[in-house]
């Protein structure tokens, strides 16, 4: 184990997937010789040389279109969004390409792509620049979703991404790419896709959360105990496929659930997990399920604005104690 | 300081061999063999024929709807025939005589607007994607595809159709730029049939041509007669020669007209005049085509009821596929079959094993036993 960032755990998978596959290739704005505008790609035209590290003109829907054709004859592209608020002008080659290719070819071309780049609220980013994008594209068959909290799951999702037969979109996140955490040095070591984590054991309530919201929800847990309210906490990890069986299981352990998302709750990731914990384990929660979402605006600019309009800490215990009951107790 | 010239003026070429009359201009005739010119011209009849037969099986609710070709056969066919097996080729939809001469058998084309996956499955060494609907997208593949080919270092050419509508998509702008950035062997074969639908190309573009776009980009733009097969073929194969000798990409305009419905959900009278339609019968790229081979007693007897005898073969084949077994709905969503697709296949295959009941049992929770509402077996 070695202790870096989490930029640093991402950069690290890049150049270890690079080493160990010439077919991978990293593709985007500003990845070359700036080694990309959050610096993930620090080094890789270096080793790599430009065939590998290509700098594009700035066309997010045209490079995702060229990796997809790429990837079809076989390479692995990993393409990077400068954010992934740009993505949406990549729309249609995701979503109707990337992710349809597989199914419309009756298997012969598969699209091997990974596409990149951070998203969801930073620091005054503002509306367009904010979004948590994983909403649009976890709905689509056909693709995966990723959004890893940790460095350790940054390096070992990455890694598993670029070796993933399927589309994979991979959301990073501004705010945590300095982050710092134990990371396996190990080349060998993946994260399976489609795999949830139990980052906490507790027994009184299930705290569902990812990214910015899981360490939100850390700190909520360790204030919460004090009262007296054991806090489990699930991390999905892979969005799409999700690994409902580990998120049922704990509903079943604490019949409890409260579901905290930074983007606009509705139709969220919170609304999926409510639906699907009620289909599954109605008869196993003793509350309803809570969400503490972000609200259904755009980001505003202001500072004191953002800070309200993303789920704050006492929004989160409050949640917490209104599903145990313990309101004033 | 006075204004200068940055550039020289460019220009564009437009290229014609083979006329409407007849005429043909001897010094730029390519030279093609007898057998490759019995080929192509095999090529597009059947083309003409298949399309006219597909249009009557749609009439008949046989297929669904298509995009017809009729009149666009020279266009596809001189330039795809400049192709070898391992170069690539991207159709749009409306690409059915190149993608006949690539080797898709006719009944998988019928299979295709049929709604068979087999329909759209190219054979595993063929060198071709499959159709694809959204306007202008597979322009971005086809640079990918050349990227990689050069990565790999072999020298594959990649040729990619499209309309002129589809030339006022981002990215049919997009993909031009990267390959003259890049300089990747890709053709771009625009095939302006002067109709989007309703719209009429001086609708679509204020530019004279749609080959001087290219000119924006750095690249070469020629604009060819796309009714003449001889033109074409010429224009492509000194494209793909350039692509394949490294010397980067090349926009193709090729200026024909759709004689028929842009769909078969379409009806072109409601847009345009049959006056306009009657003046392009009369530059039909078959009758000019077969009039050029007879003048050289290359015509074969009897070939028309050959093609006809083939596309008969190829539609009983095609009607005696058993309808898709509805299963296979799950397949090829991922390259593994995620949990929840598992069980949603598990569910219908025990409502089909059932008889298709109306109302079919709620799928066993993948998730080991739920308790019925009403019976808690767990409480704090």
């Amino acid at each position: 184990m070695a202790v870096m960032t989490y930029r640093e755990a991402l950069n690290l998978a890049l150049r270890e997937e690079m080493r160990r596959d010439p077919r991978v290739f990293v593709m985007g704005e500003e990845v070359g010789l700036y080694e990309g505008a959050y610096k993930v790609t620090q080094g890789l035209l270096k080793e790599f040389g430009p065939r590998r590290v290509v700098d594009t003109p700035i066309a997010e829907s045209g490079f995702t279109g060229i990796g997809i054709g790429a990837a079809m004859l076989g390479l692995r592209p990993v393409v990077e969004m400068m954010t992934f608020n740009f993505a949406l002008l990549a729309l249609d080659q995701i979503v109707n390409s990337a992710a349809k290719m597989y199914y419309m070819s009756g298997g012969q071309f598969n699209v091997p792509i990974v596409i990149r780049g951070p998203g969801g609220p930073a620091a005054q980013l503002a509306a367009q620049h904010s979004q948590s994008m994983e909403t649009y594209f976890y709905h689509v068959p056909g693709l995966k979703v990723v959004r890893p909290t940790t460095p350790m799951d940054a390096k070992g999702l990455l890694k598993s991404a670029i070796r993933d037969p399927n589309p994979v979109i991979f959301i990073e996140a501004e705010t945590l790419y300095p982050v710092k955490g134990e990371v396996p040095e190990d080349p060998d070591f993946v994260i399976p896709l489609g795999r949830a984590v139990v980052r906490r054991e507790g027994t009184d309530v299930t705290v569902i959360a990812y990214m910015g919201m899981m360490y939100r929800a850390i700190e909520v847990a360790d204030e919460l105990a004090k009262e007296g309210i054991s806090v489990e906490l699930v991390d999905p990890r892979t969005l799409r496929p999700m690994d409902v069986e580990t998120i049922i299981g704990s509903v079943r352990k604490t019949h409890r659930v409260v579901v905290v998302e930074a983007g606009a709750g509705f139709a969220g990731m919170g609304s999926e997990i409510s639906a699907f914990v009620t289909e599954h384990a109605f008869d196993d929660l003793d509350a309803p399920v809570e969400r503490v979402t972000g609200a259904n605006a755009p980001m505003p600019y202001a500072r004191n604005l953002e800070k309200l309009k993303t789920p704050t800490k006492d929004k989160i215990a409050a949640a917490i104690r209104r599903v145990c009951n313990a309101n004033g107790s | 300081m006075p204004r200068t010239i940055l550039e020289p003026r460019s220009h564009v070429e437009y290229l014609s061999i083979l006329d409407s009359d007849g005429n043909l201009d001897a010094a730029l005739e390519p030279r093609l063999s007898p057998a490759e010119l019995k080929s192509l011209y095999r090529a597009m009849l059947l083309g003409r024929r298949f399309d006219e037969r597909m249009v009557r099986l749609q009439r008949q609710g046989r297929i669904g709807t298509f995009a017809p070709i009729k009149g666009q056969e020279a266009s596809q066919l001189g330039s795809v025939f400049t192709l070898r097996a391992t170069d690539w080729m991207v159709p749009s939809f409306r690409e059915t005589a190149a993608m006949i001469w690539r080797g898709w058998p006719l009944e998988k084309i019928l299979l295709f607007f049929a709604g068979y996956v087999e329909g759209g499955q190219p054979a595993p060494d063929q060198h071709d994607l499959p159709i694809t609907i959204p306007v202008g997208t597979q322009l971005p593949h086809a640079v990918g595809l050349a990227y990689a080919a050069q990565y790999k270092g072999d020298d594959a050419v990649v040729m990619v159709y499209f309309g002129d509508g589809a030339t006022s998509e981002g990215d049919f702008h997009e993909a031009l730029n990267f390959a003259g950035v890049w300089h990747v062997p890709v053709v771009f074969v625009c095939q302006n049939n002067q109709w989007a639908i309703s719209v009429p190309l001086k609708k679509q573009t204020h530019s004279k041509t749609i080959a001087q776009k290219a000119l924006a980009y750095g690249l070469p733009g020629i604009q060819v007669d796309g009714n003449d097969v001889l033109a074409v073929y010429a224009a492509a194969r000194e494209a793909v020669e350039r692509a394949r000798a490294g010397e980067g990409p090349t926009l193709i305009e090729s200026v024909t007209y759709r004689l028929g419905v842009h769909t078969t959900a379409d009806d072109p009278t409601k847009y345009r005049t049959q006056e306009e339609v009657t003046a392009w019968e009369q530059k039909d790229p078959l009758t000019r085509f077969r009039a050029y081979l007879e003048k050289k007693d290359l015509l074969e007897d009897g070939l028309e009821r050959r093609v006809d005898d083939e596309i008969a073969e190829a539609v009983r084949r095609f009607e005696a596929t058993a309808p898709p077994d509805p299963l296979t709905v799950f397949d090829h969503v991922y390259a593994e079959m995620p949990p929840h697709l598992r069980a949603q296949r598990d569910e219908l295959a025990r409502w089909l094993r059932e008889g298709g009941a109306p109302a079919p049992e709620p799928p066993a929770a993948p998730l080991g036993a739920t308790p019925m509402r009403g019976q808690r077996l767990t409480r704090r």
